[in-house]
C-alpha cells in the first residue's frame, strides 16, 4: 500500500471481491505506461467488461429498437443496454462525462448490479468526475505524476474465496470507522457504508472470518482518505497547527502495510483499535495539496463547476427549429416524421416491385429525418474584482454589492457567472463557472481584501476562465471592476512601469481571442490609464466615481445588453 | 441482487421532516409534490424506493398501461390484452435525467407506425407513475421544457398529448417526487412553488447516529431476510395508520382559528399566491388524520409549517441562510 499504484491495485483486488457491493473506482491518470499497467489490471477483473465513452448514447445503455434491422425484416428487432446485464464498465476520458450520464450510471449502481471504473485524464484541477457519479464510486485514486520507475510486477491474482456477507464484522468496527470518518470531515454516510464494505472485501481477500485491523487500516486508506474533506487533528498536533501549512504526508514508509498489523494483535479481543493508527493510515494518503484544495472549496472528491453549469448543450432538443437532415435514430434525437415520409415518398413504386413483404408503407434507414433546433449558448460573466489595498475595503464592498445584484439578475436569465480576484501578489479563480447562488454568495463573503494590485494577473486568470468555458460551448464575458492603479507586474514583482505594460498586453491578448468585456473604474476620480486600457480592450469604460451596487449593476446590465 | 426488496421505511434513521412529508403525501396525494434538497448520500433516493414498499397495494387492470382501476377506467386508445384485476405495489417510477419528451408523456409508436403503418399510441413514463409516485433525482439538472411539462401534468392531473397526428389523454395523478443538491444548480421560484411540500436533508452530524445508519444497512444487506422480518412489522402498523389516516381525512373538521391560523401565516411571510394556505391546510389537517385528531388543530398547522411554506417566500435568491430558519421565527411570532 506505499504507494499511488499499489493503492489502485489493491482497489482493484477488492473490486473483484465485490464489484456491485463497492461500485467502482475513480483513477485519475493520463495515458501512459503506467495506466496501461493499470489497463491489464482491469481487463482482468472477473465477469464480462465493457467499455463505454463518455458520449454513449440511451439506446446503447438501455437497449431499443433497432430500427434498420426492423425495418428490414419486418418484424421488431431490439437491442440489448449494457445496463441489462450486469458487468464492468469502463468509462476512460471519464472527466468528459456529462451530469445526465453520471445520473443514469448512479442509478444503476444504486441498483447495485453494475461497476464502474472511471479512468480520468483530467488535466486541470476544475476537470474530473461529475460529483455524482464520484460519491458513489468507492475507491479513488490519483495517479499522476508516476513514472515508468515505480511500476512493479502486478500481484498475484487473489486466493482468498470468502463471500463477503460471511465475514462477521464486530461491534466497534463500525464506530471505529464512524468516528474516522468525522474527524477527516467526510460527511456522506454512503461513504461510510462503502468504506465498511471494502474492509469486508479485504477480509474476504484474506480469508478471514472475522474483520481485523488491517482491514478497517485499507478501508481507511482507500475510501475514507480521498474524501477527506480537513486535516484530522493528530493528537500531537500543537493548537496552531490549523494556522500552518498542512504537514506534508509522512514519507513513504515501506513497511507501512506491515505496521498496523502488530498492534492489531495485541487488541484481538477488542476490536477497537485506537483512532490515532486508523488516522495514520489515512493520512498517509492525504493528498498533499488537500489545504490548498479546500481554501478554493474543493476537495478531491467534489470539483467544483460540476455538472448543470457549463454544460455543451444538444442542439437537437430544443430552440429555434432548423431544417431536418439525414440521421440516425439514436435515443436522444427526435425523427421528423413528416420529412421521412416525404424522403420515403418517391422510392414507393420501386420498393414494392422489389419487397419481400406485403406492407402498405416501405421506409428504409436513409429515409430518416432527424429534427434540428438551434439554441443560444449560455452567457458566462465573469467578473475580475479588484481586491487590493487601493481599491479600499468600501468600495470592495460595493463591487461584491453589484456583484450579487447582477448575480439575481444572472439568475433570472439562466447566466453562468465566474469569478476572478486578485490582490497581494497574484489572481485567484474563487469561483469557477457556476449558476449555483448559494456557492458564489459564500466565496464573496469570504473575499478578503489588502495589497498590491495585479491587474494583469488578475486579466490572465479570466482569460483562461474565459477558453475553458468557450471550449464547454458558453459564450463569456469579462466585467473588470478596478481602480486601475496596477502596480505588480505578472511576474509578481512591484514594478509599476512592467505592471502597466503586462496590464496593457493581456488586454491585447483578450481582444485577440475574441473576448467581449466591460471595465468599470472604482476610483473617486475616474483613471485616465483605464480609459486607454478599455480603449485596448475595446470595451465600453463605465466611470462610477460615487457608485453604489445598485447603480452599478444597472449599469453593467446596461452596458451588456447594448 | 436488484431482486432485493427495497429497505424499510421505518428504519431510516432520523430525516424525520422528509419521512413526515413523505407519509402525509401517502395521505393526501392532493397536497402536491415533495421537493427534498440536500447532501449527497443521506437517504433521500432510500426514502423515495421504500415507499413501494410501505404503501398499501393499488388493484389494477393488469394490462393497463395507466393502471386503471377498473376495466371501464381504461383509456380507449390502449388494447388491453388482460382484463383481469390484479393487486401491485403502489408505482414508483424512476424518471432519468436527460430523458426525452417522447419519453415522458408518450408519442406516436414509431416502431408500429413504420412496419405495419398504424397509429399507434406508445404510453410514457407519466402513464406508468398514475395512482403512484414519480421519482426524479438531480431534479434542478433537468432540463427545464421537461419540469415545465411536468409540474403542469401533475397539478392538472392529466395528460394530454396533441402530436404528430396523436389526440390522446389519459389520467396522470402522481405525486412528484424531486431531489438534488443545491450546490449544483437551483430551481426557478416558480416550479418551486409547484412542489406541495419542501424539505432540507442534511447528513447526521453526530457520531452515534452515523454508525446506526451504517449497522442498519449493513444488516440490510448482509441479513437481508432477518432484517426485513424485524422491520414488516413496524411497516405494517406504519401502513394502517396512512390507511387509517385515508379514510378520516374526509371528516376531519377545520375550526375557523384554524384557517385564520393559516392566512395569517401566509401573510405575515408574504408568500404569494393562495397556493401556500391550501397546501398548509391540506399537509396540516392529513397530519391530524395521522395522528388520530378529531380536529385539525395549530399544532398541525406549525409542524407542517416550515415544508409547506419554506419554498414559497419571495426571497432574495442570494439569502442563504436557510428559508426554514425564516419560516420557524414567523410561526413563533404568529401562532405564539
Amino acid at each position: 500500500m506505499s504507494g499511488p499504484l499499489q493503492r489502485a491495485r489493491l482497489a482493484l483486488r477488492l473490486l473483484a471481491v465485490d464489484p456491485s457491493g463497492l461500485g467502482g473506482a475513480h483513477l485519475r491518470a493520463r495515458t501512459g505506461p503506467v495506466r496501461a499497467a493499470l489497463e491489464a489490471d482491469i481487463n482482468a477483473l472477473p465477469g464480462p467488461i465493457r467499455r463505454i465513452h463518455p458520449a454513449i448514447t440511451d439506446e446503447q445503455l438501455f437497449g431499443g429498437v433497432d430500427l434498420s434491422a426492423t425495418l428490414a425484416e419486418g418484424r421488431t428487432v431490439r437491442t440489448a443496454g449494457l445496463l441489462e446485464t450486469p458487468c464492468t464498465l469502463v468509462l476512460p476520458m471519464a472527466e468528459r462525462c456529462r451530469s445526465d450520464l453520471a445520473a443514469r450510471l448512479g442509478a444503476a449502481l444504486d441498483r447495485q448490479s453494475h461497476c464502474v471504473i472511471a479512468l480520468d485524464e483530467g488535466v486541470e484541477p476544475e476537470e474530473g468526475l461529475p460529483p455524482a457519479l464520484a460519491d458513489r464510486l468507492a475507491f479513488s485514486v490519483d495517479l499522476e505524476d508516476l513514472s515508468l520507475r515505480d511500476i512493479g510486477p502486478a500481484d498475484p491474482p487473489p486466493t482468498g474465496a470468502r463471500r463477503t456477507d460471511a465475514v462477521h464484522v464486530p461491534t466497534g468496527a463500525i464506530s471505529d470507522l464512524a468516528l474516522l470518518a468525522e474527524s477527516l470531515g467526510v460527511e456522506s454516510p454512503r461513504a461510510l457504508l462503502l468504506a465498511l464494505r471494502a474492509a469486508r472485501a479485504h477480509a474476504a481477500l484474506e480469508d478471514r472470518a472475522e474483520l481485523e485491523a488491517a482491514d478497517l487500516t485499507v478501508a481507511a486508506a482507500l475510501v475514507l482518505a480521498p474524501r477527506a474533506t480537513r486535516l484530522p487533528q493528530m493528537e500531537d498536533d500543537t493548537p496552531e497547527a490549523e494556522e500552518e501549512p498542512p504537514p506534508p504526508p509522512p514519507p513513504e514508509e515501506p513497511e507501512n502495510a506491515e505496521q498496523p498489523d502488530a498492534p492489531a494483535q495485541e487488541q484481538e479481543q477488542d476490536m477497537m483499535i485506537p483512532q490515532d493508527l486508523l488516522l495514520e493510515a489515512a493520512a498517509a494518503v492525504l493528498p498533499a495539496d488537500l489545504l490548498a484544495r479546500l481554501a478554493v472549496g474543493s476537495s478531491g472528491m467534489v470539483r467544483a463547476g460540476g455538472s448543470g453549469a457549463g454544460q455543451q448543450r444538444k442542439g437537437n432538443r430544443r430552440g429555434r427549429p432548423m431544417p431536418a437532415r439525414q440521421g440516425r435514430l439514436d435515443g436522444t434525437n427526435r425523427l421528423d416524421l413528416i420529412g421521412t415520409l416525404r424522403a420515403a415518398a418517391p422510392w414507393q413504386p420501386l420498393r414494392r416491385t422489389h419487397a419481400k413483404t406485403a406492407q402498405s408503407l416501405h421506409v428504409r434507414a436513409s429515409d430518416f429525418r432527424i429534427k434540428r433546433y438551434k439554441e443560444m449558448s449560455d452567457r458566462l460573466l465573469i467578473f475580475v474584482v479588484d481586491a487590493s489595498g487601493s481599491a479600499a475595503m468600501t468600495r470592495l464592498a460595493e463591487a461584491k454589492g453589484a456583484v450579487e445584484l447582477l448575480l439575481g439578475e444572472a439568475y433570472a436569465r439562466r447566466d453562468h457567472v465566474a469569478l476572478v480576484a486578485f490582490r497581494g501578489e497574484g489572481a485567484d479563480v474563487l469561483l469557477p463557472p457556476t449558476r449555483s447562488l448559494v456557492q458564489t454568495k459564500r466565496r464573496l463573503a469570504a473575499l478578503p481584501g489588502g495589497g498590491g494590485t495585479p491587474l494583469a494577473a488578475g486579466m490572465q486568470a479570466a482569460l483562461e476562465v474565459g477558453l475553458g468555458a468557450r471550449s464547454k460551448g458558453m459564450t463569456p464575458t469579462v466585467a473588470l471592476l478596478t481602480d486601475g492603479r496596477a502596480n505588480i507586474a505578472l511576474d509578481g514583482q512591484a514594478d509599476r512601469q512592467a505592471a502597466g505594460a503586462d496590464a496593457t498586453r493581456m488586454a491585447r491578448l483578450l481582444r485577440g481571442n475574441n473576448m467581449p468585456g466591460l471595465v468599470i473604474d472604482m476610483s473617486p476620480r475616474p483613471q485616465r490609464p483605464l480609459r486607454a486600457l478599455a480603449e485596448v480592450l475595446d470595451a465600453p469604460y463605465i466611470p462610477l466615481p460615487r457608485a453604489d451596487s445598485k447603480r452599478l449593476s444597472t449599469a453593467v446590465s446596461a452596458a451588456l445588453d447594448a | 441482487m436488484s431482486s432485493r426488496q427495497p429497505f424499510p421505511f421505518s428504519a431510516i434513521v432520523g430525516q424525520d421532516e422528509m419521512k413526515q412529508a413523505m407519509i402525509l403525501t401517502a395521505i393526501d396525494p392532493t397536497i402536491g409534490g415533495v421537493l427534498v434538497f440536500g447532501d449527497r448520500g443521506t437517504g433521500k433516493s432510500t426514502a423515495v424506493r421504500a415507499l413501494s414498499g410501505l404503501l398499501p397495494q393499488i388493484t389494477a387492470v393488469a394490462g393497463c398501461p395507466v393502471n386503471a382501476e377498473t376495466r371501464e377506467a381504461c383509456p380507449e386508445w390502449a388494447t388491453i390484452t388482460d382484463e383481469n384485476l390484479i393487486e401491485k405495489p403502489t408505482p414508483v417510477v424512476d424518471l432519468p435525467l436527460g430523458v426525452t419528451e417522447d419519453r415522458v408523456v408518450g408519442a406516436l409508436d414509431i416502431e408500429r407506425a413504420l412496419s405495419h403503418g398504424e397509429k399507434a399510441f406508445e404510453p410514457g413514463l407519466l402513464a406508468r407513475a398514475n395512482r403512484g409516485y414519480l421519482y426524479i433525482d438531480e431534479v434542478n439538472l433537468l432540463e427545464d421544457h421537461v419540469v415545465d411539462l411536468l409540474l403542469d401534468v401533475a397539478q392538472s392531473g392529466e395528460n394530454v398529448v396533441e402530436r404528430e397526428g396523436l389526440s390522446i389523454r389519459h389520467p396522470a395523478r402522481f405525486v412528484l417526487v424531486g431531489s438534488g443538491n443545491p450546490e449544483e444548480g437551483e430551481l426557478r421560484p416558480q416550479l418551486l412553488d409547484r412542489f406541495g411540500l419542501s424539505v432540507e436533508v442534511a447528513s447526521p452530524r453526530d457520531v452515534e447516529t452515523r454508525i446506526e445508519v451504517i449497522r442498519r444497512r449493513d444488516a440490510y444487506e448482509t441479513d437481508h431476510a432477518r432484517f426485513m422480518d424485524a422491520w414488516a412489522e413496524a411497516d405494517a402498523i406504519l401502513r394502517d395508520q396512512i390507511v387509517a389516516a385515508r379514510s378520516a381525512l374526509k371528516t376531519r373538521e377545520t375550526p375557523d382559528a384554524t384557517l385564520r391560523a393559516c392566512a395569517e401565516l401566509c401573510i405575515a411571510l408574504g408568500s404569494d399566491g393562495l397556493r401556500g394556505e391550501l397546501t398548509l391546510l391540506r399537509a396540516a389537517r392529513a397530519l391530524a388524520a395521522f395522528e388520530g385528531f378529531e380536529t385539525v388543530e395549530i399544532q398541525h398547522v406549525k409542524a407542517v409549517a416550515p415544508s409547506a411554506l419554506r419554498h414559497r417566500l419571495r426571497r432574495d435568491p442570494l439569502d442563504e441562510a436557510g428559508t426554514g430558519a425564516r419560516v420557524g421565527r414567523v410561526v413563533a411570532e404568529v401562532l405564539g
